[in-house]
């Protein structure tokens, strides 16, 4: 069962998820933490700290969701564990 | 409609088409609304134009469950597994944003400010957990329930038996609240009594799940995420075309919130909108414990996890998580530009001179909501359901000119009173009462679903009778569920809280209860089943105790005092003690105990990549 391979790719499956878990953090949490320093700069009206929590951080969870769909993707392939 | 049919013919047709079908769908929905707007124009009254709005959408719905229904176990419980990860993520999004996202968000906001998107940023981030940790491989499992999972890995049914009852008691409470929410919304928009309205929405929820079971309800789903994503933009559109001439609400939200400084600054008001960490009682503990506990929660609740087992395969359950987002971040990016554009509106009728003799004439509006409900408007500290009420009231307070802190407006009627504060025709405010009324029932749908097949499936047919004829399961589930819905409609009319309040808790509950077990259960090979049993009861036991102790104390006495807040932490973030409790009791039981057998640990490795056959194979009904 736990041949090399497998091994390799569940390695790179956790790095891939440790990375996204970090991402998840400075977007949910981390940036918010500097709201009043961020609010000092203002863009279009927009004090970037509400910015971020309004918009940025959400933009940010729907693009990574997207990459991490394809990375994983690719990790399956070089593996040869994808479904056919 | 003639299209729709083909649903029960065979998948293949129907699922190739369904580009082309739901934009027929679309495109009549548009129609609709423009017909409705032209019948309004001709002198149709208000109260007709409601009615027309949620009855033609509640029979579409109702078509749509009829002509998925089915008796095939496989369609029932997982829709055949053959939901393409775009329109599976459209359900999801449906299935996702509830009465508390629709009609209770972006009053939160309007009310709370910066702090309100403590809502917005837990309710997007957790699908990045279920994403990375969860889902991929709860499909790979193959699975009918949340249950199911926790029975194989844990081998047994105490960890199932757990399971269902942490499942029932999130998704009751959270089912509880969009039943409230459809009371609200018939009680205002059908002018009929709140204690009737609640079983009314009853009946519109039971239609789309009972037949058709996963299948019915996902195709429902995706008419209803078009229904309200629709209704939602509309009036935000409206706001920002008006107030600054660029139809995008989410960018001139900027000029929205330097206004509402502005106004806010000229009318003495210290807290401003876009300060931080200061309304309502949400510091910056608070709101960070807020989003940890809904971001876990969404990883954790059955209802969203097992949108999940219905895609083709683990890949497209993947590309399906971030479609779900994609679908529901375009509601919840407009959100806090609905707030602010109708703050903004509401500060300018404050600055444009109003008193208690003037605000009947000019936002007569409050008045039909205070009658609807005397809790929802109050001028004053009193109902303002006519003019002599709210110069009693303002007399007796020394108030001759209303300031806004005078007006207290209740955060679960805030969007479906904009169209009519903003001076919106009455076409777009029947509009919204259907987005949201979709909302809550699309919702409501599959955590009925979810708590009918957990009991129809895990309780009866895997621990009462495992002989159980396939006919006689899903006539159990039907049964199960409209019980369910109705003990639900009852609690419903109780009115127990806020619906915000409602469905976070419920988030809490799935937290504390489930996330331990299902992450621990793919990612630590260690974990047993002693560990999850234990962890299971003392993270559920932990969140549930501090939620039951401090919104009603020991003796269910609302009257009397509740227990103290431990550390002052709000009890909606009740799972920041669950869940650390939850996961030091089940990795310590699991270290003490015995490992799991060689058998079990192939398991596991089986299920991390999703080459070969699911583990658990479906009976072929």
């Amino acid at each position: 069962m736990a041949t090399p391979d497998r091994v390799s790719y569940w390695n790179k499956t956790k790095s891939l998820m440790f990375v996204m878990l970090g991402l998840w953090v400075f977007f949910g949490y981390v940036i918010h933490m500097f709201v009043e320093q961020l609010n000092s700069i203002v863009i279009f009206g927009f004090p970037l700290g509400f910015y971020m929590a309004a918009q940025g951080s959400l933009i940010a969870f729907v693009v990574m969701l997207f990459w991490f769909a394809r990375r994983q993707n690719a990790i399956d392939e070089e593996h040869g564990v994808h479904e056919d | 409609m003639a299209n729709t049919t083909s649903t029960t013919a065979g998948g293949g047709d129907f699922t190739s088409n369904l580009g082309r079908i739901y934009g027929i769908y679309t495109g009549g929905f548009i129609a609709f609304i423009i017909l409705m707007a032209v019948l309004s124009a001709m002198g149709v009254e208000n109260v007709v134009i409601g009615y027309l709005f949620m009855g033609f959408t509640i029979v579409i719905y109702a078509v749509i469950g009829v002509l998925s229904r089915t008796m095939h176990v496989g369609e029932y419980y997982v829709a055949g597994r053959r939901v393409p990860a775009l329109y599976n993520g459209m359900a999801t999004g449906a299935d996702w944003m509830s009465a508390a996202s629709f009609i209770g968000m972006a009053g939160s906001l309007y009310l709370l400010g910066y702090d309100g998107l403590g809502f917005v940023l837990g309710w997007t981030g957790g699908y990045v957990l279920v994403a990375i940790l969860v889902a991929p491989y709860l499909r790979k499992f193959g699975a009918y329930t949340v249950p199911d999972f926790l029975s194989a890995r844990y081998g047994g049914n105490l960890a199932r038996f757990i399971g269902v009852i942490v499942l029932f008691s999130c998704s009751f409470t959270y089912v509880v609240a969009q039943i409230f929410g459809t009371g609200l919304i018939s009680a205002r928009f059908l002018g009929i009594d709140f204690n009737v309205a609640v079983y009314v929405g009853l009946a519109g929820i039971l239609v789309c799940s009972m037949l058709g079971g996963m299948r019915a309800v996902t195709w429902t789903q995706v008419a209803q995420y078009i229904v309200l994503i629709i209704a939602y933009l509309i009036p935000a559109i409206w706001m920002s075309t008006v107030k600054t001439g660029i139809p995008i609400p989410q960018l001139m939200q900027g000029q929205a919130l330097a206004n509402i400084t502005a106004l806010e600054t000229a009318q003495g008001i210290t807290l401003h909108h876009i300060t931080p960490f200061a309304h309502g009682g949400y510091d910056a503990k608070n709101f960070f414990l807020l989003i940890l506990c809904l971001m876990v929660g969404t990883a954790s609740l059955p209802h969203v996890l097992m949108r999940y087992f219905t895609t083709p395969s683990v890949r497209e359950a993947r590309v399906s998580v971030a479609w779900s987002l994609l679908f529901i971040f375009i509601l919840y990016f407009t959100a806090p530009a609905y707030a602010a554009f109708a703050k903004w509106t509401m500060l300018d009728l404050v600055a444009s001179g109003l008193t208690p003799e003037n605000i009947g004439e000019k936002a007569g509006w409050m008045m039909r909501w205070a009658a609807a409900d005397n809790t929802l408007v109050q001028i004053c500290g009193k109902a303002a359901t006519d003019t002599a009420a709210i110069v009693a009231a303002c007399a007796e307070k020394g108030v001759t000119a209303l300031s806004f802190a005078d007006i207290n407006l209740n955060a679960d009627m805030i969007v479906l009173a904009t169209p009519e504060m903003a001076g919106m025709p009455y076409v777009i405010s029947g509009l919204v009462a259907a987005g949201g009324l979709a909302a809550a029932l699309s919702t409501a749908d599959g955590l009925l679903l979810a708590i009918a097949n957990a009991l129809s499936h895990d309780i009866y047919y895997k621990m009462i009778d495992q002989n159980a004829p396939t006919s006689r399961r899903l006539i159990v589930s039907r049964i199960l569920l409209v019980l369910v819905a109705v003990l639900a409609a009852y609690v419903a009319s109780t009115k127990p809280s806020d619906i915000l309040s409602m469905v976070s808790w419920a988030f809490s509950l799935a937290a504390g209860g489930l996330f331990p077990a299902l992450v621990l259960g793919v990612w630590w090979k260690r974990a047993n089943s002693a560990g999850a049993v234990a962890g299971m009861i003392a993270g559920f036991g932990i969140t549930l105790f501090y939620l039951v102790m401090t919104q009603y104390g020991a003796d269910f006495d609302k009257a009397t005092p509740n227990m103290e807040l431990w550390w002052g932490v709000k009890n909606i973030s009740s799972a920041t003690f669950g869940l650390p409790v939850g996961f030091a009791v089940m990795i310590i039981v699991s270290l003490l105990t015995r490992a799991p057998s060689q058998a079990m640990q192939d398991f596991i490795e089986e299920i991390r990549v999703p080459r070969g056959k699911q583990m658990m194979e479906e009976k072929i009904a």
